[in-house]
């Protein structure tokens, strides 16, 4: 029973209150609130309304790349669809691929409308930039590193606590640090700059550039969670099955992909999913390295909340708060139940 | 030289006098158990002497005085919602002045009108009537304590355009000009090459402020009463026209001769640049004043001068929503045809007392901050740059004496201080916005459209066909007649 009140009072009440709020319009008074019920007025603007260039973008007639791009990607998906379909059809997991693929559609379009028509995206499209490529990058080098703290060099003690301490500074730290670091005119690396003649360039002044160095910065910070966590799965794969394979004369990519591999691969799958659930919370770095900027560039959907809550729009960010929640549930779902799940069950 | 010393050793000794009295009579106060909560932003700007002279006030009247702070992006949000929800940890709010009518409106804020009648220390009169009529008042009522007066003004080195026979600009063209023939030139002496104008332009931190700055003297002609960001008499915004495209236009132009990174730099970051000696002008409030005598601006000191904000010559035919050039009835406050609207940025710190804290509370936080306003305490307060203090007193704006003994040459002084009052005293000054919902006409919807037109990603015609889109969906949210008739109030337009 108190288990269940606590869950009641900390997780279900402030999530009930939340949504809510996302369907109201609060404006807060002596000792009291005023709420006004507004329907579905918050997500409307956000998604058809005077938000939605900052949540979806700006959109503009599709260019060829961006149809070649939507009409690939929904053939793609329809294909995937059909061969579930015909293979092996339960309702549940149907109805489940529907909305994986609507929602991949929908992406897809919008991407095309946006980015490959010349024109920006907005936050969810930041917010897809840091999970997506951040997190690819991160899961990279974490696991290569963790590879190479297997290996029998010397001083890998010392390489294992050096690779682990930016996970133990503040995301704020880190923002702060990176900021200072990449400062071109007044940073440790200004003069550096200036002599490969990139003086006049501004990586903040770049959306891409501003982009990139995010990620960067939350690639230092996170890299060392994958590395631990696959470093203990790699020690943990049973040497016989590599000796064995190197018996059978098995080349070390070999034995990676046929053996550790598929050892790691419930470890990796479970890391990589906590890594993006938490990327799609970004908003440390982008508010401390660029402010958002520059314009939206790197305004990730928690920061888009965040500057709405500050205004005191507490219904708009709610609105995306819960536009989050939607897209991190349906992205971590169908990661893990079509890509994790279909990897284990075929190892 | 000795003159200045006489007037400086009489302005101390009379300050000290003053300051002896003031202290008599706190001290006959007893506010032994008190405790003044107080939220501003982070410190040493601003916070830090606010501890100083809370120290002090509690050696004279036994009440501690505890200074909290936050960012300022969340300073509103903070107070707003400890006040509303009845949490009421917070006694004293200092923060920007506009930010009050949305408080008084929420029914949140102590009116101390009262306080002030019963005040005989506070000497009410010595402050500049826009600070003590328009800051600190809401609808004819006193709510706030100034601590800090904010205008924006153009700061040159004075050094260099002397040097290079320049003077400095009067309007936006001259402005460029001058930047280019700036630009690149060692100002220094690092063998570097420095930059002919630094205006911050960081989103979400100070930028939509220069850019009231440079719209004012495009958008408003007729006085402080006309306003620059909406029609009084409709509430319709006064923003999708060619005088505020062409202050677009105009601030980012100033772009090519500041430094490569400046989008991403905010206040603090010019200011490193201008103390460093690396900027040949710069768009600043009265900080600039003080902090070139600091030490960490050693490069700049005695070499600085200010002026008015630039104006134009070309300005808003509010029919057509071009841009026609002055003529004595269009710009009827014009200088040579050059029509100046100085704007009170920000407007200044003040402090506001929380409605609902104990009355003892309340009297002690009222005692304190009419203790920091005082000209014994604010006369020395706003010539130290590291304070972020500006001049706010008539006696701080005519008499030089101090600033002398601070550090300030009598030439730069009188400079200062003159750009200042040429400012203030404009018949053509242009007001903040000082309505509910002001943090998020401009500190969410100006500041975010101007960082995507900075940032290349919509043009000026975009940026303000969105900013006319997103103010008048908060017009209606907060209701357009009350919004019309607190737009008018602020605009000092009672009828």
């Amino acid at each position: 029973m108190p288990a269940v009140v606590m869950i009641l009072v900390f997780s279900i009440f402030p999530l009930v209150a939340s949504l809510i709020i996302a369907f109201s319009r609060i404006r807060l008074r002596s000792g009291s609130y005023q709420v006004r019920w507004v329907g579905l007025k918050n997500f409307e603007k956000q998604i058809f309304g005077s938000e939605q260039f900052h949540f979806l973008g700006t959109f503009a007639p599709i260019s060829v790349a961006g149809w070649m791009l939507a009409i690939g990607a929904t053939a793609g998906i329809l294909w995937w669809l059909y061969r579930y379909a015909s293979r092996r059809f339960t309702l549940v997991g149907f109805t489940g691929r529907l909305i994986t693929a609507a929602f991949g559609i929908g992406l897809a379009f919008l991407f095309a409308a946006t980015l490959f028509s010349g024109k920006q995206f907005g936050t969810l499209g930041v917010t897809l930039f840091y999970v997506f490529i951040g997190c690819g990058i991160q899961f990279i080098i974490g696991l290569g590193l963790a590879f190479l703290c297997t290996q029998p060099v010397r001083g890998r003690n010392i390489f294992r606590v050096v690779f682990f301490v930016p996970m133990m500074i503040t995301p704020i730290g880190v923002g702060y640090a990176f900021r200072m670091i990449a400062d071109t005119t007044k940073g440790p690396f200004s003069p550096l700059w200036q002599w490969v003649g990139l003086g006049e360039f501004s990586w903040a002044a770049d959306a891409w550039a501003a982009r990139i160095f995010i990620v960067v910065g939350d690639s230092w910070q996170w890299i060392p969670f994958i590395f631990v966590v696959l470093l203990a799965a790699l020690e943990n794969v049973p040497r016989d099955f590599v000796e064995a394979a190197e018996v059978d004369g098995a080349s070390g990519w070999e034995i990676f992909r046929d053996v550790t591999w598929p050892q790691i691969l419930p470890v990796a799958a479970t890391v990589m999913l906590i890594r993006v659930i938490e990327a799609f919370k970004i908003v440390d770095l982008p508010n401390i390295m660029t402010s958002g900027g520059p314009g939206i560039a790197t305004e990730s959907m928690t920061l888009h909340s965040l500057f709405a809550w500050r205004a005191l729009d507490l219904g708009q960010s709610a609105a995306v708060a819960y536009l989050l929640l939607f897209v991190t549930v349906v992205v971590c779902v169908s990661f893990f139940n079509l890509v994790v799940l279909g990897r284990i069950r075929k190892s | 030289m000795a003159r200045a010393m006489e007037s400086a050793l009489k302005i101390s000794a009379c300050a000290a006098l003053v300051c002896t009295a003031a202290n008599t009579q706190l001290a006959a106060q007893d506010y032994s158990g008190v405790t003044v909560n107080i939220l501003t932003r982070p410190g040493p700007v601003i916070a830090q002497r606010l501890v100083d002279r809370g120290e002090e006030f509690t050696a004279m009247t036994g009440a501690e005085i505890r200074v909290d702070e936050v960012p300022f992006a969340e300073l509103f949000q903070k107070l707003l919602t400890d006040w509303a929800t009845g949490t009421n940890s917070i006694d004293v709010g200092v923060f920007a002045s506009g930010w009050a009518v949305e408080m008084v409106d929420g029914g949140l804020l102590e009116d101390l009108t009262d306080y002030v009648a019963n005040d005989d220390k506070i000497d009410f009169d010595d402050i500049a009537p826009y600070f003590r009529e328009y800051n600190q008042k809401i609808g004819g009522k006193t709510y706030l304590i100034t601590i800090d007066g904010d205008f924006q003004m153009l700061y040159y080195r004075r050094d260099i355009l002397d040097s290079m026979g320049l003077n400095p600009p009067r309007d936006w063209n001259e402005y460029m000009e001058v930047a280019a023939a700036l630009h690149g030139q060692d100002m220094n002496g690092d063998g570097v090459a420095d930059y002919g104008s630094c205006i911050f332009k960081k989103r979400n931190a100070q930028s939509y402020f220069a850019m009231g700055s440079i719209a004012a003297g495009f958008v408003q002609t007729q006085g402080t009463g006309e306003g620059i960001f909406f029609d009084p008499e409709t509430m319709v915004p006064k923003v999708n026209n060619e005088a505020w495209k062409e202050a677009f236009r105009v601030y980012k132009a100033t772009g090519e001769y500041g430094p490569p990174d400046e989008l991403n730099h905010d206040i603090g970051d010019t200011r490193g640049l201008v103390q460093a000696g690396r900027c040949g002008m710069v768009i600043d409030w009265g900080d600039i004043g003080p902090l070139s005598i600091d030490p960490s601006g050693a490069a700049i000191k005695d070499k600085m001068g200010a002026v008015i904000m630039p104006g134009t010559s070309r300005v808003l035919d509010k029919e057509s929503g071009e841009l026609v050039d002055c003529t004595p009835e269009i710009c009827p406050h014009a200088t040579d045809g050059i029509n100046h609207a100085p704007f009170a940025a920000f407007g200044g710190w003040a402090g506001a007392i929380n409605k609902n804290s104990d009355d003892k509370i309340k009297q002690a936080a009222y005692d304190f901050l009419s203790y920091v306003n005082q000209a014994a305490q604010s006369n020395v307060d706003v010539t130290m740059g590291w304070t972020g203090y500006n001049p706010y007193r008539n006696s701080q704006l005519n008499d030089t004496a101090n600033w002398v003994e601070a550090g300030f040459s009598k030439e730069f002084a009188e400079n200062y201080l003159g750009a200042i009052k040429d400012s203030l005293n404009h018949p053509n000054m242009a007001s903040d916005i000082r309505i509910p919902g002001a943090q998020n006409y401009t500190g969410v919807v100006l500041d975010r459209e101007l960082a995507r037109f900075l940032a290349g990603e919509i043009d000026e015609n975009q940026a303000v066909a969105n900013i006319e889109e997103a103010w008048e969906e908060i017009t209606e949210d907060f209701g357009r007649d009350s919004q019309r008739t607190m737009y008018k109030l602020s605009l000092g337009i009672t009828n």
